[in-house]
């Protein structure tokens, strides 16, 4: 399973890269792992607030559809479109293939989240 | 929460491991869902062959010279009809014709037949079975103690054929045979759950392995792969067949799931007034097959609405692998059953427009 340095990782099995005041969201290896094949992906409007824990959308694997939540407060100010015209990318490279980016509001809220290494722990 | 360690296991058990499955619960039983990729594994069943472990299905004996009587009295389709070494399927039914299980039917003879039953009703089937066993006749559930494998796939034939001297062409759909599989005593049917070509073998669980390593070495030149659970339910819900739990249940009759033709309601059982009723009243409800106009997957339990208001639910939704569709089956109210007819799919919480249509959204592709 493959887990990145310089990220951070929620329990519900996002990671968060943070540029400035701008955070990537996505999902990890270990949850594409678990989902199986994603075909289908739903994604948020722009502009759209979230607080720490809301869905921002939904992945589907073959047999199931499972919320992906957004680790961090902010407002939506981009989605990844090439995620809705192929949900498969979130399989092939989950890392690069990040679903939603936004304007943190609150960055203190990093703190909450896990290292690498207490991810990885997480994940046994 | 289910205790893991509590499960049952088949004889495969060690092998899906070692073939990378993923475990699930099933049926009361650690099962592989997938190994490599769902979709890639329902591909190879379509293209070319894929290597299933079904053993957790049940298998009852019936035995007695009243068996035949006995059988056509707790199932609603005609064994009488069927010769030595043939299989037919059937519904079996309460008294208020919703569905105990539905089965397969292998007779021997006329004072042997074998059922074969879904895993998660074997205790359910076999204590129906047993209270209702008026006749002279013996029931033995011998689950535990035979596996069972399905080769399905149209290269199949080919698999199979380098592994026996047995002349498979000479097997028609729906039938079987006593068959020496690589040196293992096998009864091998021509029949299956994917709408394709197929083979089901039955053996004693100890063979169960090596014919498992056997089948998918041999296989290999065809391009088989073994195959879980999860391509089991895309393929069977392509090709419009049931499954139990879902287009079946003990609230759901099999003429409100579209199998009339397997209900022979000029013979006598248990169920038989109760469907004949439902029949001449008209159905209030039946399972169609529809397809989403807007974007969405439909899945299981998923609301189903017509003007506003719900007319049933979805007991089967995936994105078609082979279709790259989002199709499903859904139980609604007949009025709105025409082909057609737009319904809307309720999900997360959003009404999502679709259209009846046929639920045999695949051709099948059997070797009659």
């Amino acid at each position: 399973m493959k887990i990145l340095e310089g990220l951070y990782y929620s329990k519900n099995h996002e990671w968060v890269k943070v540029e400035g005041d701008k955070a990537y969201v996505g999902i990890t290896d270990f949850a594409q792992h678990s989902l199986g094949d994603i075909v289908y992906a739903e994604l948020p409007e722009i502009d759209t607030v979230l607080n720490a824990g809301d869905t921002l959308g939904t992945v589907e694997s073959v047999k199931a559809a499972s919320d992906v939540y957004c680790p961090i407060s902010g407002k939506v100010i981009e989605v990844n479109q090439s995620i809705a015209d192929d949900p498969s990318l979130l399989n092939s490279d989950p890392y690069e293939n990040w679903m939603i980016c936004v304007e943190i509001s609150d960055p203190s809220e990093l703190d909450e989240l896990m290292s690498p290494e207490e991810y990885s722990d997480f994940c046994k | 929460m289910i205790r893991l360690d509590s499960l049952k296991k088949t004889p495969l058990y060690d092998t899906h491991l070692k073939y990378g499955a993923k475990m699930i619960e099933f049926a009361g039983f650690s099962m592989p869902v997938q190994y490599e990729s769902i979709l890639k594994e329902h591909e190879a069943v379509r293209k070319n062959a894929g290597l299933f472990d079904v053993s957790h299905m049940g298998e009852i004996i019936i035995e007695g010279k009243d068996s035949e009587k006995f059988i056509n009295y707790i199932i609603s389709n005609n064994v009488a009809k069927i010769n030595d070494n043939q299989a037919m399927y059937s519904p079996m039914c309460y008294q208020n014709g919703t569905t105990v299980d539905d089965l397969l039917v292998y007779k021997f003879s006329n004072e042997k037949y074998m059922l074969v039953v879904n895993a998660s009703n074997i205790d359910k089937d076999y204590n129906w079975i047993d209270e209702n066993k008026n006749y002279n006749i013996a029931v033995k559930n011998i689950s535990n103690e035979i596996s069972e494998l399905a080769l399905q796939g149209p290269k199949s034939q080919k698999i199979l054929q380098k592994m026996t001297e047995y002349n498979l062409d000479d097997m028609k759909y729906y039938h079987f045979d006593k068959i020496n599989l690589d040196g293992v005593n096998c009864l091998i049917s021509r029949s299956g759950y994917t709408g394709e070509d197929g083979f089901e073998i039955f053996l004693k669980n100890d063979y169960a392995q090596p014919m498992w390593e056997k089948i998918l070495a041999v296989g290999k030149e065809f391009g088989i792969k073994p195959a879980g659970l999860g391509a089991r339910d895309t393929l069977r819900f392509e090709a419009g067949l049931p499954l139990y739990g879902n287009e079946l249940s003990d609230d759901i009759t099999p003429l409100e799931a579209g199998l009339g033709s397997f209900v022979k309601l000029e013979k006598d059982f248990i169920g038989r007034d109760a469907l004949l009723k439902q029949k001449q009243d008209g159905l209030k409800r039946k399972i169609v097959g529809f397809e989403m106009i807007d974007n969405g997957i439909p899945r299981h339990g998923y609301d189903v609405c017509a003007q506003g208001e719900k007319i049933g639910y979805v007991t089967t939704g995936y994105l078609s692998p082979t279709l790259k569709k989002n199709i499903g089956m859904a139980l609604i109210s007949s009025q709105f059953a025409n082909i057609g007819n737009e319904i809307s799919i309720i999900i997360r919480n959003k009404p999502l427009k679709a259209i009846v249509t046929s639920k045999n959204f695949y051709k099948k592709n059997y070797k009659k």
